[in-house]
């Protein structure tokens, strides 16, 4: 088949998504498909109109890439591709919205709050963060309210740090999210959705050295500690599995997803975001659970680019 | 997002037996220390997107080769392939072509220095020469003195040799020579072995300063009567917007001074080309270490630059490049003088690539570099210039790659980065911007967006 991967695109993480675009793209190519790593820029439309390909595979991090717009444009054009429409995007990749589905579907999240810059601006900083700090407690992370690889995300544990750390967030984005911090074994969890239903892939546990899995601790090989599958007993780890599942249809995924969790020094169950275009990099998590399934990138996709022509533009 | 090792034992404590972990890389704990710090960085990512064409990348110090008459170029390398191509494509001397280093003192002419064709070592690119006087001088924890701010690629090199750097305070003339004769006593008093004083006296990056005739007298016999080696980095030396070339320290001192001169800025950068200049001495074995790095410069790199010389009228297109800079410095300066918030403040360039911006009280150009990425305009903040901190409230702007009317976009579009910034500050109070984490190898733009 001819297969093009989008990779690139202008948002902050474009480095991490040229890396995951060009390992799904050489998985393919031994699996014997032609394979085309194409950026988002002013010729794309153009080049995929003339060529045709027969899946489109959006590699994309960040916005345009994981919030539906990009695949709104590839529905318009009635190009099959790989991952979850435009409308499931859209809701995953607001992680406020996301977490409200997903806990409706009686799964644990964090107490937090979504609020946007101008909010503070209004009714001033220093009452607002604390009604937040009274709301969700200490300690608690900010983090941008879109967008992944943990760019401007911090952990607060003095509420003299909360400012510093929205100024971080809003760095990203207009809109920044203020929740509970779960002490924990940060998992990742990652679903494969086919024709037989949604599985959920070994999980990976996360141990980062320097205690947060920042972008360093993620994208430099050596500094995290990886077990997977997790560390975890079978009972916890069905949950985790279930909780990842769980997330995935309830907030209408397809094809894959990757769910972040937190297993509480109880055994609890949290769900902290799901990821609708996974990083596929020689770091991420979710060809360490395909590894440690006895899978590689090159079956999934070429599972998953099946599934996606038989569904059709 | 951290994992307790309290909570891990209780979660797992029910587990047969442990899984072992893997962290990615086999040879994580064989790496030397220091390498440590050569991590992914969140910042080196956001440079990776000022490569797409809607960035107006004021980070990047990317000569504007399309300047060159590029047919002229080609047929220059084919003929010079044709006739010399068994010997440009073959090993050469580890010093360097002879014919280009009786060029390279030519070239030297133009900022007063006389110099011996034997003294000279080509090097791939001047950045090579530094990393070999860094390599012959410094053992790990000597002490370098640099400018505030010097140049991220000798900081890089400095802290790869694990040398001490300590910066120097600059005026508008340049390094400061009592600033300097302080910190020399001090350092002294401290028992601290200074091997050189790193400087970059024309038209310096990042800060678009030139140290004036005095100055250079001045920072020169400071030196000589420390018994410090000046280490001069003159790479922009003949792109003055005035045409005046300014004379460098070299020049009045054969035996105090390693001189590294460059054709990366007025030929091409891409030939990787360049030299240092030093006494007898340090010139054996610069050529010796040379030799363990690289084996010898390429020849045909170098018969490229030295068909150039010969052949074309070099000089002239150097004035060229000087036309196109001065057009774009202005398109710079006078934009920022219409567009940037009060309270800004910048200095203004007589030559060379760079203006270096200081942003109102209490801004962090660091904290500000997403927000700017988000709005489609790069450029590099002032952290990535130092070795200890400095920095946050300044940033870099290079005028030397984007046309005039993508240099005005590009200041439009930072004037309006800076504004929404100022708003947060005013929201959250000066006191609420992130902590800056020391800048490392990667704090910076790669080679071709730098």
């Amino acid at each position: 088949m001819y297969i093009v991967v989008l990779a690139g695109g202008l948002s902050h993480e474009r480095d991490i998504s040229e890396r995951s675009g060009r390992r799904v793209a050489d998985a393919l190519r031994d699996r014997g498909h032609e394979v085309e790593v194409l950026d988002t820029d002013a010729q794309l439309l153009t080049r995929l109109q003339n060529k045709r390909p027969d899946c489109v595979i959006p590699m994309l991090h960040g916005a345009a890439g994981e919030d539906g717009t990009l695949r709104e444009v590839l529905e318009a054009l009635k190009l099959p591709y790989v991952g979850s429409a435009p409308d499931a995007c859209r809701v995953a990749f607001d992680k406020a919205i996301a977490k409200s589905i997903v806990e409706s579907a009686g799964i644990a999240v964090p107490a937090g709050v979504s609020l946007p810059h101008s909010t503070f601006r209004e009714l001033g900083a220093d009452a607002v963060m604390q009604a937040v700090i009274a709301h969700v407690g200490l300690p608690a992370i900010v983090k941008p309210a879109r967008g992944g690889s943990s760019l401007g995300v911090t952990v607060v544990r003095e509420a003299s740090a909360l400012p510093s750390a929205m100024v971080a967030a809003f760095a990203y984005g207009d809109v920044a999210i203020v929740e509970q911090f779960i002490e924990g074994i940060e998992v990742a969890v990652s679903v494969v959705h086919t024709v037989v239903g949604p599985s959920a892939l070994p999980a990976v546990e996360i141990q980062p050295d320097g205690g947060v899995y920042d972008y360093t601790a993620r994208y430099t090989a050596g500094v995290t500690e990886f077990f997977c599958p997790a560390r975890l007993s079978d009972s916890v780890s069905e949950l985790v599995a279930q909780t990842a599942i769980t997330t995935h249809l309830a907030l209408n995924l397809r094809d894959l997803s990757r769910s972040d969790i937190i297993v509480d020094r109880n055994g609890g169950v949290w769900f902290l975001e799901v990821n609708v275009a996974p990083g596929m990099t020689e770091t991420s998590l979710f060809p360490q659970s395909l590894a440690a399934a006895d899978s590689d990138l090159g079956e999934i996709f070429d599972t998953l680019v099946h599934l996606a022509v038989s569904r059709g533009g | 997002m951290t994992n307790s090792t309290e909570s891990i034992q209780a979660a797992q404590a029910d587990l047969p037996a442990a899984t072992a972990g893997s962290r990615l890389d086999p040879w994580v704990s064989a790496y030397a220390s220091r390498a440590s710090s050569m991590t992914a960085s969140e910042i080196r990512s956001l440079f990776a997107v000022a490569s797409r064409p809607e960035v107006v990348s004021l980070a990047g110090g990317m000569p504007y080769v399309s300047a060159l008459p590029l047919d002229e170029m080609a047929d220059t390398i084919a003929s010079m392939i044709r006739e010399r191509g068994a010997t440009a494509l073959q090993y050469g001397s580890g010093q360097g072509d002879p014919v280009l280093r009786e060029q390279i003192t030519e070239v030297m002419a133009e900022v007063g220095i006389h110099a011996h064709p034997d003294d000279i070592v080509v090097t791939t690119g001047s950045q090579m020469a530094l990393d070999l006087v860094v390599r012959v001088f410094c053992d790990p924890g000597d002490v370098v003195l640099v400018e505030s701010p010097s140049y991220v690629g000798a900081l890089g090199v400095f802290r790869a040799y694990e040398c001490n750097v300590v910066h120097v305070a600059m005026d508008e003339q340049g390094l400061n020579p009592v600033a300097l004769e302080e910190t020399i006593k001090r350092l002294q008093v401290e028992g601290k072995k200074i091997k050189m004083i790193y400087t970059i006296p024309s038209y310096h990056n990042p800060a678009g300063i030139t140290q004036g005739p005095d100055r250079r007298k001045d920072i020169l016999s400071i030196a000589k009567s420390n018994g410090i080696l000046i280490l001069e980095d003159d790479p922009y030396g003949l792109l003055g917007f005035d045409g005046v070339v300014p004379r460098a320290i070299r020049a009045d001192d054969a035996d105090g001074v390693v001189y590294l001169g460059s054709f990366s800025k007025t030929i091409a950068s891409g030939l990787r080309v360049g030299w240092a200049l030093a006494p007898h001495g340090v010139r054996e074995k610069l050529v010796l270490a040379a030799e363990s790095a690289i084996l010898c410069p390429s020849n045909y790199a170098q018969f490229t630059v030295s068909t150039y010389l010969a052949t074309k009228p070099w000089r002239d297109q150097v004035a060229v490049f000087r036309d196109v800079y001065r057009e774009r410095r202005d398109a710079l300066l006078d934009t920022m003088k219409v567009l940037m918030p009060a309270g800004t403040t910048w200095t203004v360039p007589t030559g060379g690539f760079y203006s270096w911006v200081t942003l109102p009280e209490g801004m962090d150009s660091r904290a500000m570099l997403p927000r700017a990425v988000n709005a489609l305009v790069a450029y590099v903040p002032g952290t990535g210039f130092y070795v200890d901190g400095q920095g946050r409230q300044s940033l870099r702007l290079s005028y030397c790659y984007p046309t005039p009317e993508r240099i005005k976009e590009g200041v439009r579009r930072l004037a309006s980065v800076v504004e929404q910034e100022l708003e947060l500050i005013a929201t959250f109070g000066p006191d609420a911007l992130p902590h800056t984490e020391m800048p490392n190898f990667s704090s910076t733009p790669a080679p071709d967006v730098r």
